[in-house]
């Protein structure tokens, strides 16, 4: 599948899995889109037939609050039927709000307490590292989970520990649940600090073009000695016309049929789940 | 031999048979003995320096990925300070990371009240699915290490570090982690202990011998999940009890007892522990004075729990 049409396909059932509890978390489900497209179909080794396969890639969505956009690309992939998208927080789902290893096909480690994910994928790379199996530990972070300090005590030890398969991303998209990231407590200059933490730090201006990301990845795998961050600046809520980009109540909110009918109609994502 | 020379040769005995077995420490390999791992298996032991948030999600990391994860720290590091980590990361996510937090209560001595946790039973316990073990003596330390590793999840221990001599005979004693163990039979009172009051209940069952009453002590070894039956057992022979611990009255092992017999059986149970208060620093002997975790309070409540079970059952 096309990059692009894969991130479009993403976005469109992220906010048909939202839609279907009416209200969520759409602001920083939406803007990963993108990258879990480059993720989950090109650079993952995976087999959604088997997703506990040993040695395979591993993705830790350490703001697991994202969790609708990692089961929109799960579906997409093959994991599980897209259907099921439509069961978000439903009694007995599989498809609970934050990711929860347990009870999604996929999910490789359950998230919600923010930065503790981060920390489980810098064990995961030390685990690759010790079986020797060659896998990618990759791991997305948010801007607001950011100034956790457990994330720095994390990326402190994966430079230590020279983790070069640990390829992570901020999700940068500025705005945390309670206003703009600058106003409330700033990441900035967010480069050189994880250059200072011992990390190679690539900046992709725009976190929704798929080529940039993926450039990133190819780069970010010729590491030898260091953990990578990509920096991605996306934009929350995209697609979501009345939310895209702003930093006031784009973290979790409800939309009207309408709004979903034309946030599905401008992203062209095709037709409704298959039932 | 001290505690933590005994805990590091056991788990050099399991990494040497289980190449899955990885040990994470937070900056206190030296003080909590766990550097001769370390230096005897450099490849599979990591210090994460001071960070013990890290140290416990690095670990449930490497528990996804099938390893078997050993985390060490003082206690109150182990477990207060992480106590969000080991509810999601290890306990709600079901990763097997065994958690071993040394120098619980007032066993931190001289570093004083900031060191000594006095809550991290109360805590965990009301955490699903966590498992809370206390051994007595280097011999339980050994063979509750070993049964741990057994177990297929995590579980959490509370030990001391220093020298304790034993009360078990090595030859002899059959540890089972989810059972009590009957230490002395009587008829009179029980007396329910563990880890460092175990010694002192036991000094107390030998005083009041002397006096003619016979009091049975059982070692509580492990406090959750609780056996239940033991001592609920005991405790219809008996009639009442005293609960001795190294931990706040509060959540620790009294609470546990009184809330396994609440609606099964209707006995005294008087409390031998910390006051719902801080501790504070000195020497072990000094804090078992000033916090009444010795042999004569076990005795002075074995006799006050002999007193309400007079009329215990009068009272409508």
């Amino acid at each position: 599948m096309d990059l692009v049409q894969a991130a479009r396909c993403i976005r469109a059932d992220t906010i048909r899995c939202i839609a279907s509890a009416g209200a969520g978390h759409y602001g920083g489900s939406l803007s990963l889109a993108e990258v879990l497209s480059v993720l989950y179909f090109k650079h993952m080794r995976v087999d959604p037939a088997h997703p506990a396969l040993e040695g395979r890639d591993r993705l830790f969505l350490s703001k697991g609050h994202a969790g609708p956009a990692l089961y929109a690309a799960l579906a997409n992939r093959g994991y599980f039927s897209r259907s099921a998208l439509l069961t978000l927080n439903q009694p007995g789902t599989n498809l609970p709000s934050h990711c929860d290893r347990k009870r999604t096909p996929g999910v490789d480690m359950t998230a919600g307490s923010l930065a503790q994910g981060f920390s489980c994928a810098v064990g995961a790379a030390l685990g690759s590292r010790l079986r020797g199996d060659g896998a990618y530990i990759y791991a997305i972070i948010g801007d607001g989970e950011s100034q956790e300090g457990q994330i720095w005590e994390a990326a402190m030890y994966a430079a230590q520990q020279k983790l070069n398969h640990l390829i992570a991303f901020l999700d940068y998209n500025g705005a945390q649940l309670d206003g703009a990231v600058d106003a409330i407590n700033s990441l900035e200059p967010v480069a050189e600090k994880w250059e200072a933490f011992g990390w190679q730090c690539i900046d992709v201006p725009d976190g929704h073009d798929t080529a940039a990301i993926d450039a990133a990845v190819e780069k970010a795998k010729e590491s030898t000695d260091r953990p990578v961050m990509i920096v991605l600046h996306t934009r929350k809520a995209k697609g979501i016309a009345k939310m895209e980009g702003k930093s006031e109540g784009s973290h979790h909110f409800a939309l009207s049929a309408e709004e979903v009918a034309r946030a599905l109609r401008e992203i062209g994502g095709g037709n409704g789940v298959d039932a | 031999m001290w505690m933590r020379e005994i805990m590091a040769q056991t788990l050099i005995s399991l990494m040497e048979r289980d190449p899955d077995m990885v040990l994470l420490d937070a900056d206190l390999s030296s003080a909590n003995g766990t550097g001769a791992v370390h230096r005897r298996f450099p490849e599979r032991t990591f210090n994460v320096g001071v960070a013990e948030q890290n140290l416990v999600c690095v670990a449930a990391g490497l528990a996804s990925y099938g390893f078997k994860p050993y985390i060490t720290s003082f206690t109150p590091f182990a477990t207060r300070r992480v106590c969000d980590q080991l509810a999601i990361s290890v306990l709600y996510a079901d990763l097997n990371v065994k958690v071993i937090g040394t120098d619980p209560g007032i066993a931190a001595e001289l570093n004083g009240g900031t060191h000594m946790s006095m809550e991290d039973i109360g805590v965990l316990r009301s955490i699903p699915g966590s498992v809370i073990f206390e051994p007595s003596d280097g011999v339980e330390l050994r063979l509750g290490l070993q049964a741990m590793h057994e177990y297929p999840r995590s579980v959490y221990m509370r030990t001391c570090r220093k020298e304790l001599c034993d009360l078990h005979d090595p030859d002899t004693y059959s540890f089972d982690l989810l059972r009590a163990d009957v230490m002395r039979e009587g008829r009179d009172v029980t007396i329910l202990s563990s880890g460092l009051m175990v010694r002192e209940a036991l000094e107390a069952a030998a005083q009041l011998s002397e006096e003619g009453v016979e009091a049975e002590v059982i070692n509580v070894h492990t406090i959750k999940p609780l056996d239940a039956w033991t001592i609920l057992a005991s405790l219809q022979k008996t009639g009442c009890a005293v609960a001795a611990e190294n931990h706040n009255v509060i959540g620790g092992l009294r609470s546990a007892v009184l809330e396994a017999l609440a609606d099964q059986l209707r006995v005294p149970v008087t409390a031998v522990g910390v006051e719902d208060t801080f501790g504070e620093v000195g020497p072990l002997s000094y804090l078992k004075e000033r916090f009444g975790l010795n042999a004569q309070a076990v005795v002075r409540q074995a006799r006050r729990a002999m007193d309400l079970k007079k009329n215990w059952r009068c009272i409508p």
